[in-house]
């Protein structure tokens, strides 16, 4: 069963990639909408807000990638939820493969989809004046943070994916993980927010991916946040992986 | 696939039982299929003749009961059973956003065997659709989808094909283009189960009929046999009317049709 898992994989990868790369729309609507929102932070309400730092796109930057992430991953759950309608997840299932390839397949052109985003987005920071002063360990740190929390999110959506009963269902269960950031170090540091909303900032898990980011972009000692960062990633990922799994058998039994 | 010399039937369908929630679809259904025949399972919309096929397939779990598929146990051995079968179902399951090539190429590739692209370019010759090939899916007529369906199933010569109801939603000529490649397929020793709830369907094709009514199997034999089941004939004198689908072909002529439905999607 395991023989072919590498192999399957790799085919159904190679389909889901052409998906993509015909429709490279997708991939420009989802970095479109935070590159919109980093412009309008960066040369509208910029000026006014007080971060401590004089550059206020390092300090948007981290951020406005966690919301490009966390939308482009809806495009993962309208994909597989397309397989699902059109029947061809059933022929695949109905062929001797190693039937996890064709939920690894969908997950590492969520991985490959979302990279190229956040790629583009940082160029675009860059001409917005993104300076870093990061090594090369603080930049290979920073993409497995963003990758594992890709992951993790991923996997969420496959959950909704599996589940949904309209395409609009599918796409609509990550509007929630787009705020997130919002009421988050992200945008402004967490002082000047009201108690409750503070404590809910503070421990929710964007606040240690953001400062987490923001420290090694800035070349500084990351802290605790990283390690928080991490669990938040990995539990949500372990917690994703579960209810995947169970959505998953629950479809094919 | 390895062609066993013996006489035990291609299917074994002994006593299945599925329910989903309340809805008892399937109540007891025997049937066996002799290998290289063309078997029809004939019923009414919801009679559970996608739910056999599911289980078939091992896409579905029985609840009682038991099946085997070219010799296979449906519930012990489901890889093995995968190897042996292919299934079309009710919708084309094509790739709209890939060529037709690069889904009979992709299908090679999942069934490792050797030299896809060249399995991809035999299949399209044969199905007619060479000039399409390079084509997104999205661009094809239903016949055309259709025709890509079931030659992606036809890749790595599987014992058992599964179709249910192939033909469903097709026009008149896009419809004798399939009845002739079921035939193709039975003459080349494949065994065919077919769903379908048309009744000249099964009586053109199918050595064996079955029909399933509220869950069971209700008759099951030869075309011959089943008309037996009724009282003989009786002698009348009718005038031979054309049927409509006689008027549209003679009217239209094969070759303008394919025409049409190359043509009306590009």
């Amino acid at each position: 069963m395991t023989t072919h898992l590498l192999d399957d994989t790799a085919s159904l990868t190679g389909r889901s990639l052409r998906h993509i790369t015909r429709s490279a729309d997708t991939i420009i609507t989802t970095a479109v909408t935070p590159i919109a929102i980093m412009l309008l932070f960066v040369y509208v309400f910029g000026g006014a807000i007080e971060t401590g730092t004089e550059n206020y796109v390092n300090y948007l930057l981290p951020g406005i990638l966690l919301i490009a992430i966390a939308s482009g991953i809806a495009y993962t759950a309208v994909r597989l939820f397309t397989d699902m309608q059109s029947g061809i997840f059933e022929r695949f299932h109905s062929m001797p493969i190693a039937r996890s390839s064709v939920l690894w397949a969908h997950v590492l052109t969520s991985l490959v989809s979302n990279a190229i985003t956040v790629v583009i987005i940082v160029v675009v920071g860059l001409l917005m004046g993104f300076r870093t002063s990061a090594s090369l360990l603080s930049w290979l740190t920073v993409a497995g943070i963003l990758a594992l929390f890709t992951l993790a999110l991923t996997w969420l959506a496959v959950v909704a994916g599996l589940s949904a009963k309209s395409v609009d269902g599918a796409a609509g269960f990550s509007y929630p993980l787009i705020f997130l950031p919002f009421i988050s170090s992200a945008f402004v540091p967490t002082d000047t927010m009201p108690a409750p909303v503070r404590f809910f900032a503070e421990n929710q898990p964007v606040t240690s991916i953001v400062n987490t980011i923001q420290d090694l972009f800035a070349g500084e000692p990351v802290g605790n946040d990283i390690w928080i960062a991490l669990g938040w990633c990995v539990g949500i990922l372990v917690l994703g992986y579960v209810l995947a799994m169970a959505a998953y058998r629950r479809r094919i039994s | 696939m390895t062609s066993t010399t013996t006489p035990q039937p291609a299917i074994r369908v002994q006593n299945l039982e599925k329910s989903f929630k309340d809805l008892h679809v399937l109540r007891g259904v025997d049937f066996d299929v002799a290998p290289g025949s063309i078997f029809a399972l004939l019923g009414s919309n919801g009679a559970g003749k996608t739910t056999i096929v599911r289980i078939l397939s091992t896409l579905l779990r029985a609840d009682a009961g038991a099946a085997t598929v070219n010799g296979f146990a449906v519930s012990t051995d489901p890889l093995r059973v995968r190897e042996s079968i292919s299934l079309t179902g009710q919708f084309a399951a094509v790739d709209e956003i890939l060529s037709g090539r690069e889904n009979l190429v992709l299908v090679a590739r999942l069934r490792h065997l050797p030299s896809p692209g060249r399995i991809a370019d035999d299949l399209l010759a044969r199905f007619d659709l060479t000039e399409a090939g390079s084509r997104r899916v999205s661009t094809y007529s239903g016949g055309m989808r259709r025709r890509l369906d079931i030659a992606m199933s036809l890749i790595g010569q599987p014992a058992v094909v599964f179709l249910d109801e192939p033909t469903t939603g097709l026009d008149p000529e896009a419809r004798l283009d399939v009845w002739q490649v079921i035939k193709e397929l039975s003459a080349q020793g494949t065994t065919v189960l077919l769903t379908t709830q048309y009744l000249d369907e099964a009586e053109q094709l199918a050595d064996r009929i079955a029909i399933l009514h509220q869950g069971r199997i209700i008759a099951n034999g030869t075309l011959a046999e089943l008309k037996q089941l009724l009282p003989p004939a009786t002698v009348e004198y009718v005038e031979k009317q054309p049927s409509l689908e006689d008027i549209f072909l003679a009217l239209v002529g094969n070759d303008d049709v394919r025409e049409t439905i190359g043509k009306d999607k590009s």
